[in-house]
């Protein structure tokens, strides 16, 4: 269980200071996929820098399984915008990097990533450069990267967001399945409202800065569909126009 | 690819063929039409010989100088200093980028001063190194070093402030210290960096190292250039001068081909 208390962000400048986000409270049960959905500039990501200890929040706290965050940043996985594989090396050296960082490299968490790879189709490209492999090859890495180090909760920030409009579709879909087969609670960053309806039980809107939790809607309806049969879904029009509206105003 | 070719592409390739070798036969005709016409000028005393030499000229003094043992004292002397020069001003260059990296608030005391330093001609301090560290090879060394190590350090700093602020944001997530940041994201991600720089202090060495063996020296290129204006023999500069074009073409080309294999190494970048 995750939950966001009272999170308060304040940026200070020269210039001045800028509340980026604003009482934030919202909580997120074990095996939940939830996407926070907000405009731009509205501290989405910050909220995610914060929650992977990459920013201090001028208030309040995240807690994971009733741990601050601060204590527990080794069980977060982070997966970036863009699948940020290092290009001099291998897959395997690049799905392996957390480990090594983290000196996690026993037999243990190699087979788990062995496994991983054997999984999602990759086992035959653990060689190759990244530059070999597709967009959606690549973005299937990047998330067995963060599943190497068996993170209790994954952290999407904006992952499909560099891909092309039909990569993306088949990408999410991919994603998803591998999150769900994984039993991961996921929070997904982005600013793609069908995104953020076909892929997640819960949607946390945000409103434009400072950050506020604007709605939250319940998907459970949904639950057990993938992202495309989601997207046909007749019900999928009525939370994607809901949402638009709450962004609008 | 394709196991046959079509005819436009196969005209193509062709084409492109061509136009490679006529590029390569005008390269060739210019330099042997310039030798060929500076030896004819020469002999029919178009020019004086004395003054601008011939290659004929030069030829014979290069196999004198080959003959008494002294060409090899000279290229050596001056491909050593060179090589330790550029090997070495890029070594403490990268070294001292490190450092700056490591701590941004040292950069920002230090930058003016670097700033000053850049600017400042280095040739200005040729003097001074001889009265500090003796009239030698070392002052000549000193001399390139002055030369190439503010250009590396800024140039190599600057590479490594560039490094991908998203894979920065990565590894920073998965717990990376300073440490494993450096070796496992910066250093390699600034390889290309690191070669350029290479590339760039070859030059700026050779230019070290003849200026300082102007000013202070009993062997290399540099020396023979002075020596043999100041006792006005025309042939043995401009035999020099040629020498020199040579050796440093050569080095640079060297650095060239290194270039080309970490990059093949490297496939896949983009």
């Amino acid at each position: 269980m995750v939950q966001f208390d009272h999170i308060q962000k304040t940026y200070q400048s020269p210039n001045g200071e800028i509340c980026a986000l604003k009482d934030i409270t919202f909580s997120v049960a074990e095996g939940d996929f939830v996407s926070i959905v907000g405009p731009s500039g509205c501290g989405k990501s910050t909220l995610l820098s914060i929650a992977v200890g990459l920013e201090q929040p001028s208030g309040g706290q995240v807690y994971l399984d009733g741990q601050p965050a601060s204590q527990a940043l080794s069980r977060m996985g982070y997966m970036p915008q863009r699948d940020e594989l290092f290009p001099w090396r291998s897959i395997w050296a690049n799905v392996t990097l957390g480990l090594e960082i983290r000196g996690q490299k026993d037999d243990a968490h190699l087979q788990r990533v062995e496994t991983l790879l054997n999984r999602y189709g990759l086992s035959g490209f653990r060689d190759k450069l990244p530059g070999q492999l597709s967009g959606g090859m690549r973005q299937r890495c990047a998330l067995i990267r963060t599943l190497a180090t068996d993170p209790g909760l994954l952290l999407l920030d904006e992952p499909f967001s560099a891909l092309d409009y039909q990569t993306r579709l088949h990408v999410s879909d991919d994603i998803h399945a591998m999150i769900r087969q994984e039993k991961k609670t996921a929070i997904l960053v982005t600013h793609d409202i069908s995104e953020s309806v076909s892929m997640s039980d819960q949607v946390v809107v945000l409103s434009a800065r400072p950050g506020r939790v604007k709605a939250v809607h319940d998907l459970s309806e949904f639950k057990g569909l993938s992202p495309m049969e989601r997207r046909e879904h007749p019900h999928f029009a009525r939370y994607f126009n809901s949402i638009w509206k709450e962004l609008e105003h | 690819m394709a196991p046959s070719l079509s005819l436009e592409r196969a005209a193509y390739l062709r084409r492109l063929g061509r136009e490679k070798r006529l590029i390569l036969l005008a390269q060739i005709l210019l330099l042997v039409g310039f030798f060929l016409l500076w030896e004819v000028a020469a002999r029919l005393g178009w020019i004086d010989a004395f003054l601008l030499s011939s290659p004929s000229r030069m030829a014979a003094t290069l196999a004198r100088l080959w003959r008494d043992g002294s060409l090899w004292l000279h290229l050596g002397t001056s491909c050593l200093e060179t090589a330790v020069g550029f090997l070495l001003g890029t070594a403490a260059g990268a070294v001292i980028a490190v450092l700056l990296w490591l701590s941004p608030s040292l950069y920002r005391v230090v930058d003016p001063y670097l700033v000053v330093l850049s600017a400042l001609p280095k040739t200005a301090l040729g003097p001074v190194f001889i009265v500090w560290i003796g009239a030698g090879p070392e002052s000549i060394i000193a001399m390139t070093l002055a030369i190439s190590l503010i250009v590396t350090i800024l140039e190599v700093h600057n590479g490594f402030l560039a490094t991908d602020p998203g894979k920065l944001r990565l590894v920073k997530t998965m717990g990376a210290t300073r440490a494993q940041i450096l070796f496992k994201l910066v250093l390699p991600a600034n390889f290309a960096t690191l070669i350029n720089a290479l590339k760039v202090n070859v030059g700026l060495s050779w230019v070290g190292v003849i200026m300082g063996e102007f000013l202070v020296s009993r062997a290399g290129l540099g020396y023979l250039i002075v020596y043999g204006s100041q006792v006005f023999q025309m042939d043995l500069v401009m035999a020099s001068v040629l020498l020199l074009a040579l050796v440093a073409a050569v080095m640079y080309q060297g650095i060239r081909l290194l270039e080309r294999s970490v990059q093949n190494h490297m496939e896949g970048l983009q």
